[in-house]
């Protein structure tokens, strides 16, 4: 439980794998109540940066679980995940990187 | 398969609504304009504001459309929403594309953003009269679950050609505005049988507040939006004074109580109590058609 108010900023970085190759920036999600937006979009480098703005103070170590359990998954390099939250679940939160991650799939070579 | 508009997001119903594949967004989430009122606020944001605009074709027409985004807020209208309308409105002016599509679905102004926010409304109004103007055709689509209110229900209202679903709501002070501020004995706002009789696609039907009533379904909104593309009016003083005159007509003729199913009866429409129950195709039958004064 926390009573903070305002938007707490994460970020983190991931050593990557996999370059999904080039794909136009996908957004899936609405911010909505109990719901998230996530943009996808190619950077330099080799790794995979997420970064979370949300409405949900202090729960950093949850973000931390749930996106390196994503990225242990895909492992993608070169990928910018944003995230914008309004106190999704953890499972809402995996279930939308996971139809993130198969639309790029889908737009693939 | 029936596809709900009402439970689409703006981009799916975007990309349901236009042909295949030729949708292209301007601003798109990657350019990432935010809101600058809502981080100070400790409310996220989103990458579009709440609001899709770009250009797309119907059948072939090039139309520019807007589709609110509901689930953000409410739909509610910010500075950067509201400057998004507004730009692709006055390029319609300068590009002529065969027809504007406004996916409305809006609370009205997002209070979080307040001067600015009503600002940029009135500015949405002035545009969509300045592509009317132009003998652009301004199309509304209303089916969302947040309905369609407050200062998004006034630009409704400015547009050529209003479509509706029964799950769309249209007016102006929403139901718990009015219950707040002239109490629960005028308005119960959580009884939803009275909310959508008063507010709903059908009474709009039946009172000739919109001009096209459909099911919810994402091809029926397609259909109805092409059957609109030649729907553009020039407003002009004599067809506001007839619309005066008709609201003047309607307020003096309401039955007392002022309950729309009373309403209902006294212009005329068949069987007003079964309404509620009766599909879009049925409905359509029942509007009578208002007699020159």
């Amino acid at each position: 439980m926390s009573t903070d108010i305002g938007i707490e900023k994460m970020r983190f970085d991931f050593v990557g794998m996999r370059r999904p190759g080039s794909f136009a920036p996908v957004l899936v999600g609405v911010v909505g109540s109990g719901n998230l937006e996530i943009l996808v979009e190619p950077r330099d480098g080799a790794a995979c940066a997420f970064e979370v703005e949300t409405s949900a103070c202090g729960f950093r170590p949850i973000w931390e679980a749930v996106l390196h359990d994503f990225h242990a998954r895909h492992a993608w390099a070169g990928v910018q995940v944003s995230i914008n939250d309004m106190g999704a679940t953890p499972a809402v939160v995996s279930l939308r990187l996971d139809q993130a991650a198969a639309q790029i799939r889908e737009a693939g070579p | 398969m029936n596809v709900s508009y009402a439970e689409c997001s703006a981009r799916q119903r975007l990309a349901a609504l236009l042909d295949g594949g030729s949708f292209h967004e301007w601003l798109p989430p990657s350019e990432r304009l935010v809101s600058p009122h809502l981080e100070q606020l400790g409310v996220p944001s989103a990458f579009d504001d709440g609001v899709v605009i770009g250009r797309g074709r119907l059948v072939g027409e090039e139309v520019y459309v807007a589709a609110q985004e509901g689930a953000f807020m409410g739909g509610g209208v910010g500075e950067v929403h509201g400057a998004k309308l507004v730009g692709m409105l006055r390029r319609s002016v300068r590009d002529r594309p065969r027809a504007v599509l406004l996916l409305l679905e809006s609370g009205g102004v997002r209070l979080h953003e307040a001067n600015a926010g009503l600002i940029a409304v009135s500015e949405v109004m002035r545009a969509v009269l300045d592509v009317r103007a132009a003998a652009i055709p301004v199309i509304a689509l209303i089916g969302g679950d947040n309905g369609c209110f407050g200062g998004m229900g006034i630009v409704a209202a400015c547009v050529d050609v209003i479509v509706m679903s029964d799950i769309g709501r249209l007016s102006m002070s929403g139901p718990e505005v009015i219950e707040a501020s002239n109490g629960v004995e005028e308005f119960d706002s959580r009884d939803r049988a009275l909310v959508w009789r008063t507010t709903g696609g059908k009474h709009r039907w039946l009172c000739g507040d919109c001009d096209a009533l459909v099911e919810d379904d994402v091809a029926e909104f397609r259909a109805a939006a092409l059957q609109a593309l030649s729907g553009h009016r020039f407003v002009t003083r004599e067809a506001l004074e007839d619309e005066h005159a008709l609201l003047a007509r309607r307020l003096h003729d309401a039955p007392p109580g002022a309950d729309a199913v009373a309403l209902w009866r006294r212009l005329g429409v068949a069987a007003a109590e079964q309404v509620s129950d009766l599909s879009a195709d049925d409905v359509r039958g029942l509007r009578v058609e208002a007699t020159p004064a």
